[in-house]
Parts: C-alpha cells; sequence; structure tokens
C-alpha cells in the first residue's frame, strides 16, 4: 500500500466504523477506490473495526467481488449462466479466449486483461451478456462481439 | 408544437447503446432546429426491442424498437422528428402487443415517464396505497395483505401477510423491513426493472410494510450486478427524503432507508445468509428456526420480502384486497411478472394474472426461439427450477401445479433452449453452480455438488456406465434430504428433471457397450 492508499483506507474506516454492519460497505469503497483490497488494508480495518484479521480476510475471501490481488487494467466479465448458455455464450467465450489467449478465468500476466465468468446480469433476453470495465453489454455475437474484441482484447 | 422523446436509461437498453442513441437523435435534432424535450425514462420491459425509442408528436406515442445508435441517421433521413419513419416502427406503444396483452398492477407505471419523476409517480397514483394504510391502521393493513393472497415472489411463496403478522406481533424496540433485492436467479430480471423503472413504488412498498409492523428502519440488499437500479435506488430515497417523506425524522411515518450492496455471492439470495451479509460477514446460511420474522436482522423481529413481494402491496391497499385476490387461480392470487429469457422472439417482462400454460407463455406470447430452432427445453424458476419438455406445456403458471409436476416457479424466470442443448451438460452446469456458489456449511451440498460435476465429466468423456446414471441419482437423493438450504437442496430440480426428461442425451453419452446393456 502506498501512503496516499494508506490514507484513503483510514479516512475510509473513519467513514464507516459507526455504521452498523460496515464491513462489508468498507470493504466495497475500498475496492472501489483501489481496484482491490490490499493485505495491509485487511488488517488495517480490523484494527478500525474491532475485528480480528482472520474475520475480515474470511469475509474479503467469501464474496466474488473482493479481490487481495492487483485487477487488470481491462475487465471482460461474460456471463456464464443458464439464458446466456441458451443464447450462445459458449461460442462467445470460445471466440474471446481464442481471441486474448486467456482462458476464462485468467488475467494477462501484464495485467493488461481478465477474461471472468460471472452469473447473471439481468440481460438475459439479450445475451450473451457482459460488463466490459463495469459497462453492460448484450448481444455479444457477430458483429457486435468482433466490435468488442477489436475494441478491447486486440 | 412541443416534440417529446423518450429514450429508457434502463440496463438493458445502455447494454445495447442507449445513451448514444439519445446523444445521436438529439444531435440530429439540434441539426435540424428542433426543439426537443428528452426524457430518459424506464425501461416497460420488452427487452427484446430496447432501446425502445418513443416520439410524441402531441398525438401519443409511437415506438421504435431496436433503435440502436447506428439506427439514428437512417431513421432521420426518413423523416423520424416528423413522424414519417416506418423502419423499425412498432406503432402506439400501448397497442404492441407484448405491452399489450399484460395486465400490469405492479408494474402499470414502468417505462411512463422519468423514474425519478416524483410528480408523475404521485399523478399516476403513487402513495394512494400508503395513504390508506395509514388510515386503515397497521393491524388491517395487514389484514388486507393477507386476504390479498400475495405470497412471496423470492421463490418460496410464503404467505407476505402471515409474514407481517409475526412481526407485528412481535414486542421489540426495533424491527426491520430488508427487501431482498439479490435477484440472483438466471432469466430473472423483474426485481431489476421495477428498481430502475419505478423504485418509488418499491419504497412505498417498504413504507407500508414498515408502518403495518412496526418498524422504523429499512434496508434494500441489491446486488452488486445492478450498478444503476443501486444509483436509482439511491437518487429515489434522496428524493423522497428531501420531500420529507421519508427519513428518520419524517413525517407522519418515520422511515429510514438505506441501500446495501451485495458483492457477488448467489447464496446471499437466501434470506439468513443475506442477514448474515447486512450485518457484515460472510454469507452462510444460519440454521432455522429462529424464524427471521422472529429474530432476524441483529437479533431483532424482521420482515425479509422479495422486491416484487413489497412492490405489489401499494396496489394491494390502494385499490382492496379483493382487486388484487380477483386474478388468478387456484391458491396463486393476483399476477405474476414472467420473466421470458434466453432463445426467445419476445423477450422481457410479462405481467400476467397466474393460469396461463407454459406453452401458451413461450409459444404465444414469447412467440418460440429468436434463432427460429425448435424449443426443446424450457427451465423455470432460475438456477434451482426444473426443466420442461414440451410435453408438459400444458402446465399452468402457478404454484402447486408446477409442484406437481416436479418443478417450481420460484422468482418467475423462464429460460427458454432450443434444439442444439444438450441436457447432460446443462446437469453438470446445475451441479458446477451449486459448487461454485456453497456457502459451504453443509457437506451434500458443498463435497455433493462437486461429486456430480466429475460424474459428469466421466458421463461426457464417455467413459460413463449406467452406474454412472444411478450415481447421479444417488447424489441428487443425499443432496435434497441433507441440504440445510435450498441450494442444496434443489440443485436435484434440474439434474433430474433433466435425466427424467431428457434421458437421451445421457444414454447418447455412453460407450456403445453400456448403451446396449441400457435398451436392452
Ligand atoms: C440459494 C437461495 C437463493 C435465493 N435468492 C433469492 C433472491 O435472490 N431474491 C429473493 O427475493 N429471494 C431469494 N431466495 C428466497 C429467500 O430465502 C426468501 O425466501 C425470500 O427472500 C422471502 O421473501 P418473499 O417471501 O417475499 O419471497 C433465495 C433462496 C435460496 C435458498
Ligand atoms: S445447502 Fe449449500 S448453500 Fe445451503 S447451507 Fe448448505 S452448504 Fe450452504
Ligand atoms: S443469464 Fe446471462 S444475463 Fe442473465
Amino acid at each position: 500500500m502506498t501512503e496516499i492508499d494508506d490514507a484513503d483506507v483510514s479516512d475510509l474506516i473513519l467513514r464507516h466504523a459507526a455504521v452498523k454492519g460496515a464491513l462489508l460497505p468498507l470493504l466495497h469503497d475500498i475496492q472501489h477506490r483501489l481496484g482491490y483490497i490490499p493485505q495491509a488494508a485487511v488488517a488495517r480495518i480490523a484494527e478500525g473495526l474491532n475485528l480480528s484479521i482472520a474475520d475480515v480476510h474470511g469475509v474479503v475471501t467469501f464474496y466474488a467481488d473482493f479481490t487481495l490481488e492487483r485487477p487488470a487494467r481491462r475487465r471482460i466479465q461474460l456471463c456464464m449462466a443458464e439464458a446466456c448458455q441458451a443464447r450462445g455464450v459458449a461460442d462467445t467465450c470460445a471466440k474471446l479466449e481464442a481471441a486474448s489467449g486467456l482462458k476464462i478465468g485468467e488475467t494477462r500476466a501484464d495485467l493488461s486483461l481478465s477474461l471472468e465468468p460471472i452469473y447473471c446480469l439481468g440481460l438475459c433476453a439479450t445475451g450473451p451478456a457482459a460488463l466490459v470495465d463495469g459497462a453492460p453489454q448484450a448481444r455479444l455475437n457477430g458483429q457486435r462481439l468482433d466490435a468488442l474484441i477489436g475494441e478491447v482484447v486486440r | 408544437m412541443s416534440l417529446r422523446l423518450y429514450v429508457p436509461q434502463d440496463m438493458a437498453a445502455r447494454a445495447m447503446g442507449a445513451d448514444q442513441t439519445a446523444a445521436n437523435l438529439m444531435a440530429a435534432a439540434k441539426a435540424q432546429g428542433l426543439d426537443v424535450q428528452l426524457i430518459r425514462n424506464g425501461s416497460r420491459g420488452y427487452f427484446t426491442v430496447e432501446p425502445l425509442v418513443e416520439l410524441d408528436l402531441g398525438q401519443g406515442r409511437i415506438a421504435y424498437g431496436p433503435v440502436t445508435p447506428e439506427c439514428v441517421a437512417g431513421l432521420v433521413a426518413e423523416g423520424f422528428f416528423e413522424g414519417r419513419a416506418q423502419t423499425l416502427r412498432l406503432g402506439p406503444v400501448e397497442q404492441i402487443p407484448f405491452l399489450k396483452r399484460q395486465t400490469r398492477l405492479t408494474f402499470a407505471r414502468a417505462g411512463l415517464s422519468d423514474p425519478l419523476d416524483l410528480a408523475s409517480y404521485r399523478q399516476d397514483g403513487g402513495f394512494k396505497g400508503f395513504e390508506r394504510a395509514l388510515s386503515l391502521g397497521q393491524a388491517a393493513t395487514v389484514a388486507e395483505v393477507k386476504a390479498s393472497g400475495l405470497r412471496g415472489r423470492g421463490g418460496a411463496g410464503f404467505p407476505t401477510g402471515i409474514k407481517w403478522e409475526t412481526v407485528r406481533t412481535a414486542a421489540a424496540s426495533q424491527k426491520y423491513i430488508v427487501c431482498n433485492a439479490d435477484e440472483g436467479d438466471s432469466g430473472t430480471f423483474a426485481d431489476r426493472l421495477v428498481m430502475e423503472s419505478d423504485p418509488f413504488v418499491l419504497i412505498e412498498g417498504m413504507m407500508i410494510a414498515g408502518f403495518a409492523v412496526g418498524a422504523s428502519k429499512g434496508y434494500i440488499y441489491c446486488r452488486s450486478e445492478y450498478p444503476f437500479a443501486i444509483d436509482i435506488l439511491n437518487r429515489a430515497i434522496a428524493v423522497l427524503e428531501t420531500e420529507g417523506l421519508l427519513g428518520a425524522t419524517a413525517k407522519p411515518f418515520a422511515f429510514d432507508l438505506e441501500v446495501r450492496v451485495g458483492a457477488g455471492a448467489y447464496v446471499c439470495g437466501e434470506e439468513t445468509a443475506l442477514l448474515e451479509s447486512l450485518e457484515g460477514r460472510r454469507g452462510q446460511v444460519r440454521a432455522k428456526p429462529p424464524l427471521p420474522a422472529l429474530h432476524g436482522l441483529f437479533g431483532k423481529p424482521t420482515v425479509i420480502n422479495n422486491v416484487l413481494s413489497l412492490a405489489a402491496t401499494p396496489f394491494i391497499l390502494a385499490e382492496g384486497a379483493g382487486a388484487y385476490q380477483d386474478f388468478g387461480v387456484g391458491r396463486s392470487r393476483g399476477t405474476m411478472p414472467v420473466q421470458l429469457a434466453g432463445d426467445i422472439a419476445h423477450g422481457g417482462v410479462f405481467e400476467t394474472p397466474f393460469g396461463l400454460s407454459l406453452g401458451d407463455l413461450v409459444d404465444d406470447i414469447g412467440g418460440g426461439t429468436e434463432s427460429g430452432r425448435a424449443v426443446r427445453a424450457v427451465q423455470v424458476g432460475g438456477p434451482l427450477g426444473a426443466y420442461f419438455p414440451k410435453r408438459l406445456f400444458d402446465t399452468p403458471f402457478d404454484y402447486e401445479a408446477f409442484a406437481a409436476r416436479g418443478g417450481l416457479i420460484g422468482h418467475g424466470g423462464v429460460v427458454v433452449f432450443n434444439d442444439t442443448v444438450d441436457m447432460a451438460r446443462q446437469a453438470r452446469f446445475a451441479f458446477e453452480f451449486c459448487a461454485i456458489e456453497s456457502c459451504g456449511k453443509c457437506t451434500p451440498c458443498r463435497i455433493g455438488s462437486t461429486r456430480g460435476v466429475e460424474t459428469l465429466d466421466t458421463l461426457l468423456a464417455g467413459r460413463g456406465s449406467q452406474a454412472t446414471l444411478g450415481l447421479i441419482a444417488d447424489l441428487s437423493e443425499t443432496m435434497k434430504f441433507g441440504s440445510l438450504c435450498a441450494l442444496g437442496g434443489f440443485t436435484p430440480y434440474p439434474v433430474m428433471s433433466a435425466l427424467e426428461h431428457f434421458p437421451e442425451d445421457f444414454h447418447r453419452h455412453l460407450p456403445a457397450a453400456a448403451e446396449k446393456l441400457t435398451w436392452a
């Protein structure tokens, strides 16, 4: 954690400490601000919220949204759930894998891109659906998929 | 002449470029020197045609869709702003068959206006239900909800009024209303549509619940996969707080409401896991009893209801229990927002009284597949719901009828698969999803699901035998009876329904010798 991050985290802890059930909102804020939950922050949170490090670690690792590692600069979170399966996400996934050289669930070593599975975005009538750097995209096959590959995967 | 343009701000519309569509249309209007009022309304829930743009030249709203950003130039050249464009024209919006055929009680306002326009909300009947609740008093409000026959729309179908009554009569200094907006079931998006298109109706429902049971604090637990819903809810709360209608000092009823965000765990939709998560812990399921109604959030009596259950109550209070209970069949009263998804020609939220057959919904309303291939299987009720073959398409959409056929309606998701589906792979996915999402508390769910994946992998690799199929059935039995919650307990529904209704998809993977044995 850099010093700036450290100050950020302390500030966020202060802001949430008084709230009931503060841990998830706090983790969301940190994840949002830094892109991940640094190990050092785990200890600080535990101290700030009067929890054990094991408690905080247990929560961070339970939830898919929280990560202990730095995220990739570009992220494709592809919905792999049933309605998108019914609309051909297997093909979409195979094309993304081939273009990116990643398997679903993998991140490039240089952190330029990750291809992550996610389970339903509520876009199930117009799948295959994905969040691309957090923004929703639907009907990801044909031209729209080609455009995504051209823009993000390269 | 006033010229109004509606472009939805809903996530499904945005996922197809609605923001850019709106920008392109406004730029074209400006180039023509036109004075156009742009309204970013909510979606009407007919997602297949999003972005569904509506143009009002003073004689009603004419719909066009799907208007992706690339289509705008062509439409404008055709005379769009003069009402002359024919491409993508769907006609007067309320005449569109998918919308016209609905009975919209909960979704009456979805898509009509800017979801945060409080004046429109009031004008279209908003807060009538809450006001009537105030005049009825607590006990009579709960009685009204009981009499409506409303059952929980989150999946289990428990009578909402009875739950409220338990919390109302519990003695406690603090009680809570928790809205379950985790909507994790694939193939469902009705909660999302409520939150994005008409957030006030959900908040009003929570105010009614809070008043009825004597709770002064509410939480909406919304999944993180719905960033727009979270944003709209927070802004809707702020609007009502500014008006003095909501908040710890609101009059005539003080009710404080907060949005909390999930963190990508399906099991947190289970009510006790959700409470754990709200309290800041891992989302592990609690054993019941004690019931959340008596010993819920922070140990206090808590109403926990699905978005749709809560959002149905303003209508029930405003129009009376009878008006709601008149719709439906048997013990399934009122309307259900059925969600048509997967390979379907007309997909989206279809609110209708209980009782339409599955075949009516898929073939008639939904228009069959979008791909043009034959319908082969339909999964109803999310990832824990059974797969139905066409043979069972006469099953009426109601809780008991689905249960009688070995299925469940759950949260109302209907996912259509065409004839390219391999049901053995779908069974594998059901186990896989359970393995990924298991909270880890019980062995049958945690270990059984992983064993299920391995077993189906053996089968799919062509190394299975008749015994492999037996093992799948055994595992399912163990999970069904040995799991604490429905994640482990209901995963057998998709697995066993696939095996029962589509055995050929499993037998096809058996080595030739074993297959002969099967048919011997
Ligand atoms: C694994 C699992 C996931 C669930 N997910 C949801 C959900 O996303 N939304 C929901 O309202 N109910 C969900 N439920 C049902 C809740 O436990 C609970 O029955 C519901 O919130 C009660 O509200 P209702 O009576 O209004 O339906 C889930 C249950 C299980 C076992
Ligand atoms: S069935 Fe699965 S998800 Fe449910 S309590 Fe047991 S381990 Fe947790
Ligand atoms: S199943 Fe993919 S968005 Fe719902």
